[in-house]
């Protein structure tokens, strides 16, 4: 009997054939600023509350990448998307505005990549002809949700994350121009045990490396195949006990890894160890990773979001954190 | 399960070394200075709002702490009240002022669902836990020192 | 005021004050970091040991020198609770203890609840 394999294998090499990122002031100030294809100076779009602003931003993400691959919004076969708010509101009321099937996810800050592998996955299979994936984070909403009001005065520990208020959408079609997603690796669910729920990078490092381990022995590659490796929000430390996890089994990572969280802000934006948030690693797919893959500077990439999937009614219960990151491959046609 | 147990002790210990750690002496000696200078603010109302002719001293103190409270509630709508408790820390939240901005940023944040199912509702969101135990642990002292009376013969 | 009423009289009773609200803040920030317990959970710890101080009969004497460096923070919140509910106690039986902190804090309370609401009213949360 074989080996299960974590790894789904896409033969008809699905491509996500365009991408469009949608961002707040903060991030576009941030050292990946230029690569963003919208830069949003209103938090709230000009909408009365934030919700409605992250709502807004996840549309404009999706009708922004239906418009750059040349589709009408009613040609999407479906819409994959997803958000870190309660109910999946901000997802599902922008599909409200939208004439597609919805499929809600939630896998917190790694919903990008299970969106991806989904829609690929379906894609692969000849279910849909194209297929949308999104999702989005908003600092306001999720400070609500999981912390505290936006005025009270708190202090962070230096290894906190900062939310990134940002959407992206990308474009998952059988044919067309872009890079082939390949590979989906599905993760476990991990738990080391982590319960500071400021320090959710090192809560999700371990899903991280036990999902690349798991890209890496699946497709019998190592870390020197691929022109670069992404992890979704760990941060500046969750992404340093990434390197050190994957040293000890054996993986070394080296200068072609780098962290979406931790590129998103520089260091004197005072945003402690870097960005966090599901809209964190599709922001930076869509513009940043598929720019640089189109421009042919990178031809293999693996993309790994993680996602903490604690709640604050858990985090009270005196919960540990259990994270699950989830990884695509992304090649370009030699 | 026990294997699972050692891991994650060994991996908690791990994340410990590595994580970075809060500046102590910067951040000791702004909060500090923070509560400091609340405190401070707080004596100069007492003793100006002591020298009008009729106001003892103890009234004083309670019409300084109101003064602390509105300025504090203020400052938190302008949106200035959070940038200094992220340098104050424990010197912003543990004077009165503290208090205040934690009653008025809930306030504030759940305006958004109306004045009475959000802002009312929500208030005491923060402040609560500091409201309920002050009532329930100052019952206890009340009746304690009641019941020593009692037993003093003193009532 | 328990020191001289001269310059130096009055600029010590403000260092007093300072040194004194100052050491608080910094022993919670103290907590803060090496327990990381929540600010919540602090401000309840130094309510109760005002509540604790002012049964004990100790609070008074210290509040004469420290002034201000005590009952500014949220320890002198705490005592003013605990005075209300001992004074009614004693005055008005038992069941006193239950309405006096609340009487004795009364105006500090309402005025903040009071602000609170107008101020949600007035101005909207940013996004930081």
């Amino acid at each position: 009997m074989k080996r299960r394999s974590q790894t789904l294998v896409f033969e008809n090499r699905p491509k996500l054939i365009a991408g469009m990122s949608v961002v707040g002031k903060k991030e576009g100030d941030g050292p990946l600023g230029k690569y963003f294809d919208r830069i949003e100076d209103d938090p709230k779009m000009g909408k009365n509350t934030f919700e409605k602003g992250e709502t807004a931003m996840l549309t404009e993400a999706v009708e922004g990448a239906a418009a750059k691959a040349g589709l009408k919004i009613s040609d999407i076969g479906a819409l994959f998307a997803g958000d870190l708010l309660n109910q999946l509101v901000s997802s599902s009321y922008a599909a409200r505005d939208l004439p597609v099937p919805y499929f809600g996810l939630y896998s917190a800050c790694s919903t990008m990549t299970e969106a991806v592998a989904l829609a690929a996955a379906c894609v692969n299979a000849g279910y849909y002809e194209t297929a949308a994936c999104a999702t989005g984070s908003h600092f306001a909403t999720a400070e609500r949700q999981y912390r505290f009001p936006l005025e009270y005065g708190c202090q962070r520990p230096p290894y906190a994350q900062w939310t990134v208020t940002a959407a992206g959408c990308g474009i998952i079609s059988a044919d067309g121009d872009g890079p082939a997603v390949t590979h989906a690796a599905i993760g476990r669910v991990v738990d080391y045990g982590i319960t500071d729920a400021n320090n959710m990078g090192a809560a999700m490092a371990v899903a991280a490396m036990d999902t690349a381990i798991a890209v890496f022995v699946d497709t019998e590659t190592s870390p020197e195949d691929y022109d670069a490796i992404f992890t979704g929000d760990l941060g500046r430390v969750g992404s340093e006990i990434m390197r050190d996890l994957c040293r000890e089994k054996g993986a070394e990572l080296g200068q072609r890894y780098s962290d979406c969280g931790e590129m998103m802000f520089s260091a004197k934006q005072k945003c402690y160890s870097g960005g966090s948030g599901a809209g964190c690693s599709a922001s930076v797919l869509n513009s940043f990773i598929l720019g640089k893959m189109n421009a042919r500077e990178y031809d293999r990439v693996l993309l790994l979001a993680t996602g903490a999937l604690m709640s604050p009614t858990t985090s009270f219960q005196g919960e540990s954190i259990p994270s699950v990151c989830h990884g695509i491959i992304l090649e370009n046609d030699l | 399960m026990t294997d699972n147990a050692e891991r994650n002790a060994r991996y908690g210990k791990y994340v410990e070394w590595i994580s970075p750690k809060t500046d102590y002496t910067h951040s000791l000696v702004k909060a500090f200075v923070a509560g400091g200078l609340t405190c401070v603010t707080g004596e100069i109302a007492r003793n100006l709002l002591g020298m009008i002719p009729g106001v003892t001293d103890e009234q004083a103190a309670v019409f300084a702490s109101v003064l602390l409270v509105v300025a504090a509630i203020f400052m938190t709508g302008l949106g200035v009240y959070d940038a200094i408790a992220r340098h104050g820390g424990a010197g912003s939240f543990l004077p009165i002022t503290g208090f205040a901005n934690a009653m008025s940023s809930a306030a504030m944040e759940f305006r958004a669902e109306g004045l009475i199912t959000g802002t009312a509702v929500k208030m005491f969101s923060v402040v609560g836990p500091v409201v309920v135990n002050g009532v329930v642990w100052s019952a206890a002292a009340g009746v304690l020192r009641y019941i020593v009376a009692l037993i003093w013969g003193t009532i | 005021m328990i020191l001289p009423d001269t310059w130096w009289g009055w600029l010590l009773d403000y260092v007093i004050v300072f040194a004194s609200g100052g050491l608080l803040c910094a022993l919670a920030q103290i907590l803060i970091i090496r327990t990381r317990l929540t600010p919540a959970r602090i401000l309840v710890l130094f309510l109760i040991a005002g509540i604790i101080m002012q049964t004990l009969g100790i609070y008074e004497p210290l509040s004469a020198v420290l002034r201000s460096g005590i009952a500014v923070p949220i320890t002198g919140f705490g005592a003013s609770l605990a005075k209300g509910a001992i004074e009614t106690a004693l005055s008005d039986g038992p069941l006193g203890a239950f309405a006096g902190g609340l009487i004795q804090t009364a105006y500090g309370v309402g005025i903040a609840v009071a602000a609170s609401y107008v101020v949600s009213v007035v101005f909207k949360p940013k996004s930081k």
